[in-house]
């Protein structure tokens, strides 16, 4: 193959510019064939920079990650809600949601209900696109963050992710945060910033989404569920079916579950990797 | 009936009115978008009416209709200025500045689009070189610092010469002319010299920029809707037939409109016909597969275009007015330039409508099944239909091109001005 491409290239380079011109006129393809080079060339470039993506997997020293029993789940949305209580997320940014599946030929049962953070994932596509760095997959623990002073609210994240599960800050607030009272003082815990809502301010403009709520880490990056560091969503489930853990350490609730129980991760076609299970 | 007749039988009287005509839509439509300027400046995006499912709205539609009309007429210029295309002579620097104006309207959109305005030049300091989008923001900067030089060398001449002159004019090209005193024939050379090597960089740039766009969507896996090998190609189709289409009714109404440059107007005719059903070719193509590929999420997104809430935009809009129409006049009534500029004028509209189809409904999908129903919100609805203020704000941008380019045709040197020139050129 590089071989080929390589005689290739030195065909086309033995033409001069006007000769190589005038041909692509005459087959009328001028546009098209520049648009497969372009391509080309921007593949490549990609590829160089992306190298690490496949072949050397990243070492870290914590892989945090949640399997979610649908079993358990009975949809009392909790979850939700104590997720915008610990992040004070605005009305119209729901950093987790239930969303609901009335199975097929079983109207009668109760419908699969399915929490869904950000999967946090492996190879995740919203990253690659935005075109300030402004969202990485953090090194250490592979929790996918947004730096909201960098971020430009382009919003192409948005469209990358194959599971909607960033959310564009509009500047909506609370009738609380509106009328000033104490609760609207409150600032955010969030990457342990302590932002308050202000006008035109970040996170205000800026793409939003689940945290794994990092900021309960210790200096360490550890969480601690006895301490009640713990993601809020999971530390409230009432049906205990969310689990977080640390997939590197073999003896956590979320590793042993993996290896008893049967799951599923959504889309895996897209090669996602999503680092949210659902057992089944 | 009886105006109409009367304009239509004294062809300067049309092409007068014409231009009358146009100050006054471009008037309004800049003053209108005052309005959204204002909702957008004071409320941010509080008022747009996209949200967390449809992330992208009207202003990004209009972006990428803008960017289409930029690279298809700056690649019609490049007819003359790479191409040696003399037929096309007359309207090389209109297409020129055409791309120049409806770059900035592009980038005037985008820029409105953004969360944080004041963050743009981020993408100078942090760059991601994997991201679709900073790529094409690098080259639109080389793009336009390109299109401002080879407007500059275009007119140099022309600049120097008019500055002799005490008028208005005279003082602008005074100062447009930086100095340049150079009269002789040789800078005139060096000038057409440079315009070429501009031009021929130029092309592989606009070809870049906005297949880069078609890219910008074909990349995302996330939406079966854009992920086609075929996007970056229709993007660039489709942006030569709205800019040939444009350029169509541009050089029918300005410089002396369809009375002198009718053969111009019948000719770019031809050719974005041609254009028209080559991009429609593809753009079945695109359909059938994916209907008889039938993989649901792929056809989510054209279930949306051909039969979702906003399907008129497609078959009445895009369809009737922007293709069956214009395919009828351009075969039909090929001839007369007037009906090839009425052609040009539905076929741009038509490719606003073609915009829209991508965008929204590549998004409108719910991307995980019962997601919109999961919480009460108006930002997460797969319905979208652009707010007031986002009409407004794009109307705005809109007047505020069209006053530029009244501007500028109206102090620019005209092709005729310099017919010295063009009977010069001829004899080298
Ligand atoms: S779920 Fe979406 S937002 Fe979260 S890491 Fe994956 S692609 Fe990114
Ligand atoms: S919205 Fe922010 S985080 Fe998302 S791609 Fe744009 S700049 Fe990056």
């Amino acid at each position: 193959m590089a071989e080929k491409i390589k005689e290739i290239e030195k065909e086309t380079s033995s033409i001069s510019r006007d000769e190589f011109l005038s041909k692509l006129i005459k087959i009328g393809a001028g546009t098209l064939a520049a648009t497969i080079v372009s391509n080309g060339m921007l593949g490549t470039a990609s590829k160089l920079i992306a190298k690490s993506k496949n072949e050397t997997p990243v070492k870290r020293k914590y892989h945090y990650g949640m399997v979610i029993d649908t079993r358990r789940c009975v949809g009392c949305r909790a979850c939700v809600l104590a997720c915008k209580a610990e992040n004070k997320t605005p009305p119209g940014v729901s950093y987790t949601v239930v969303f609901e599946e009335i199975l097929e030929n079983r109207p009668n049962d109760k419908p699969v209900f399915m929490t869904k953070p950000c999967f946090h994932c492996e190879y995740p596509p919203c990253t690659d696109v935005c075109p300030v760095s402004a969202t990485y997959k953090r090194e250490q623990d592979g929790i996918v963050v947004v730096d909201y002073d960098r971020c430009i609210g382009c919003r192409y994240c948005m469209t990358a992710c194959p599971y909607s599960a960033r959310w564009f800050d509009f500047g909506e607030n609370y009738p609380a945060i509106e009328q000033g009272t104490d609760w609207s003082n409150v600032p955010s815990p969030e990457y342990k910033q302590f932002r308050k809502r202000e006008h035109e301010q970040s996170p205000i403009g800026n793409v939003r989404k689940c945290t794994f709520c990092l900021h309960l880490q210790d200096e360490e990056g550890k969480y601690n569920k006895a301490e009640g560091r713990w993601p809020a969503c999971a530390k409230t489930c009432t049906g205990k079916a969310i689990h977080f853990g640390d997939f590197n350490d073999p003896n956590s609730e979320v590793s042993i579950l993996l290896r008893e129980r049967q799951y599923i991760r959504l889309k895996e076609e897209l090669g996602t990797s999503p680092n949210v299970y659902y057992l089944i | 009936m009886n105006f109409i007749k009367e304009l239509l039988s004294d062809k300067n009287k049309v092409s007068q009115n014409l231009k009358k005509i146009f100050w006054i839509i471009g008037s309004l439509l800049f003053l209108v978008g005052f309005y959204g300027w204002a909702v957008r400046l004071i409320d941010g995006h509080i008022k747009a009416n996209y949200g967390s499912i449809v992330t992208w709205g009207l202003w990004v539609a209009a972006y990428i209709y803008f960017i289409g009309l930029s690279a298809g007429s700056f690649l019609v210029s490049s007819l003359v200025y790479v191409f040696n295309y003399k037929k096309f002579e007359r309207i090389g620097k209109l297409a020129v500045f055409t791309a120049l104006i409806t770059l900035l309207m592009a980038l005037l959109s985008i820029w409105a689009d953004l969360g944080h305005m004041g963050r743009a030049w981020h993408v100078m300091i942090y760059p991601n070189f994997k991201s679709p989008m900073a790529w094409m923001i690098y080259l639109y900067l080389i793009y336009m610092l390109l299109l401002v030089f080879e407007i500059y060398y275009l007119l140099r001449y022309d600049f120097v010469i008019g500055a002799n002159n005490e008028t208005l004019k005279g003082k602008l090209y005074k100062i447009l002319s930086f100095g340049s005193k150079d009269k002789s024939e040789e800078s005139r050379l060096r000038d057409k010299k440079i315009v070429k090597v501009l031009a021929t960089a130029g092309v592989p740039i606009a070809i870049l920029f906005h297949g880069g766009v078609g890219a910008l969507f074909g990349v995302v896996a996330a939406r079966p809707h854009w992920h086609s090998g075929l996007f970056p190609i229709l993007f660039l189709l489709s942006a030569l037939v709205s800019g040939g289409a444009l350029l169509t009714l541009i050089s029918s109404i300005f410089q002396e409109g369809w009375t002198k440059n009718r053969e111009i107007v019948i000719d770019l005719g031809k050719m974005v016909l041609g254009l028209l059903l080559l991009d429609i070719l593809f753009q079945i193509s695109e359909f059938l597969i994916v209907y008889r590929g039938g993989i649901p999420g792929h056809i989510a997104g054209w279930d949306l275009v051909i039969k979702g809430p906003y399907a008129w935009v497609f078959w009445g809009w895009q369809g009737f007015v922007g293709t069956l129409i214009p395919l009828f006049l351009l075969t039909l009534k090929r001839k007369s330039p007037q009906w090839v500029a009425l052609a040009g004028l539905l076929i741009a509209a038509g490719i606003f409508g073609l915009r829209l189809n991508i965008v929204i409904p590549g998004l409108a999908v719910e991307e995980i099944h019962g997601l919109t129903s999961a919480i009460y919100s108006h930002r997460v609805d797969p319905h979208y239909f652009p707010s007031l203020s986002e009409w407004l704000l794009t109307f705005g941008i809109v007047g505020f091109g069209m006053l530029l380019f009244g501007l500028g045709e109206y102090f620019l040197p005209k092709e005729d001005e310099s017919k010295t020139e063009l009977l010069s050129e001829s004899k080298v």
